[in-house]
């Protein structure tokens, strides 16, 4: 399993910021549209991250004129552009699926300043 | 130049690398080579042409003396592994001659063979694809095979199952080829292989991957 990771270590991108569910991230994503490359931001609230190594994605949620968005992106993709985390949030759990079913002010996550272990 | 390539190794198992648009492409990382060239056929003395392939270095004594003798005339180093390899041009081979994965370059195409997973003795929906009863609401009928369908007037109306109908039996454990990836990426420093897609056989299992039959 060693080669495994040592093909997968080359592939990994070493600007991930740290980040968790229930932090409010900004991800800046490369489209191709009508043979030009642009940047698309994407920002919302973190609700999922799953897998490890070149496989890990995370799910992010914004609310969109009243509609719910999510969009699960690779991690490591070289398609992303950069990943700012605007802000922290504070939950008790790894997956934030509950939010589907709440919205307006019952949809919020609290922000934390500091997180303990943490500069 | 050799028209037919081939190379042996180990299969260790599926990740995923990124193209150049980005898009994660599933590979199989092979660890293939070096093999060394042991022997030729030739049409002359053998009716055909090809050459024998030895893969996995061990110690002597590992082999018995049979074997010895074989890789000594040969004068190769003892290998664990030994397989021949169909080529037209067995000539543009040297026994000796060590093959390695720089064989191969991104974009190739390749057939792959190996021993597929075992799977024991299956039923007619795994092994055949049959479908499934209804799993509840009475049903008595779940995974069976069902009728046999004889009968007919053909067959006198009945009495007998035609050979070779799909029924339940051994599955897997036997050799697959799966024709026609493509070679991602191939790493000469470790004797890597990345194939697009899956190849037969559990992780550790030997493969054999050669130029594609139908390019």
């Amino acid at each position: 399993m060693d080669l495994i990771r040592l093909v997968e270590q080359q592939q990994l991108r070493r600007d991930v910021p740290d980040f968790r569910p229930g932090d409010t991230v900004r991800v800046h994503v490369r489209v191709v549209e009508a043979g030009r490359e642009r940047s698309q931001v994407f920002e919302g609230i973190v609700i999922a991250r799953r897998g490890g190594g070149v496989g890990e994605t995370f799910t992010v949620r914004r609310v969109s004129y009243g509609v719910g968005v999510e969009r699960t992106f690779l991690l490591h993709s070289p398609r992303l552009d950069k990943i700012e985390v605007v802000r922290r949030g504070r939950v008790r759990r790894a997956k934030l699926f509950y939010l589907r079913g709440l919205t307006g002010r019952a949809a919020r996550v609290k922000e934390v300043r500091e997180r303990p272990g943490q500069g | 130049m050799v028209t037919v390539k081939g190379i042996l190794g180990r299969k260790l198992g599926m990740t995923q690398v990124f193209d150049e648009a980005g898009r994660a492409v599933p590979v199989t990382v092979v660890k293939a080579g070096p093999c060394v060239v042991v022997q030729k056929r030739t049409p002359a003395r053998d009716g055909y042409s090809a050459i024998q392939l030895g893969f996995e270095e061990v110690k002597e004594g590992r082999l018995n003396r049979p074997r010895r003798g074989h890789l000594a005339r040969a004068g190769v180093r003892p290998v664990r592994i030994l397989r021949e390899l169909r080529v037209p041009d067995a000539e543009a081979y040297q026994v000796g001659q060590d093959l390695r994965v720089d064989l191969f370059k991104p974009g190739d195409r390749v057939d792959v063979t190996g021993i597929s997973k075992g799977k024991g003795f299956a039923g007619g929906v795994k092994r055949w694809g049959f479908g499934r009863g209804p799993m509840a609401h009475g049903s008595k009928y779940h995974r069976g095979t069902g009728s046999l369908a004889t009968g007919g007037r053909m067959s006198g109306g009945g009495g007998r199952v035609f050979p070779g109908r799909k029924m339940p039996g051994h599955l897997g454990a036997e050799r697959v080829t799966v024709q026609n990836l493509r070679v991602e990426r191939v790493d000469p420093e470790h004797d890597l292989l990345l194939l697009r897609g899956a190849v037969p056989g559990p992780r550790g299992g030997l493969v054999i991957v050669r130029s594609a039959v139908k390019g």
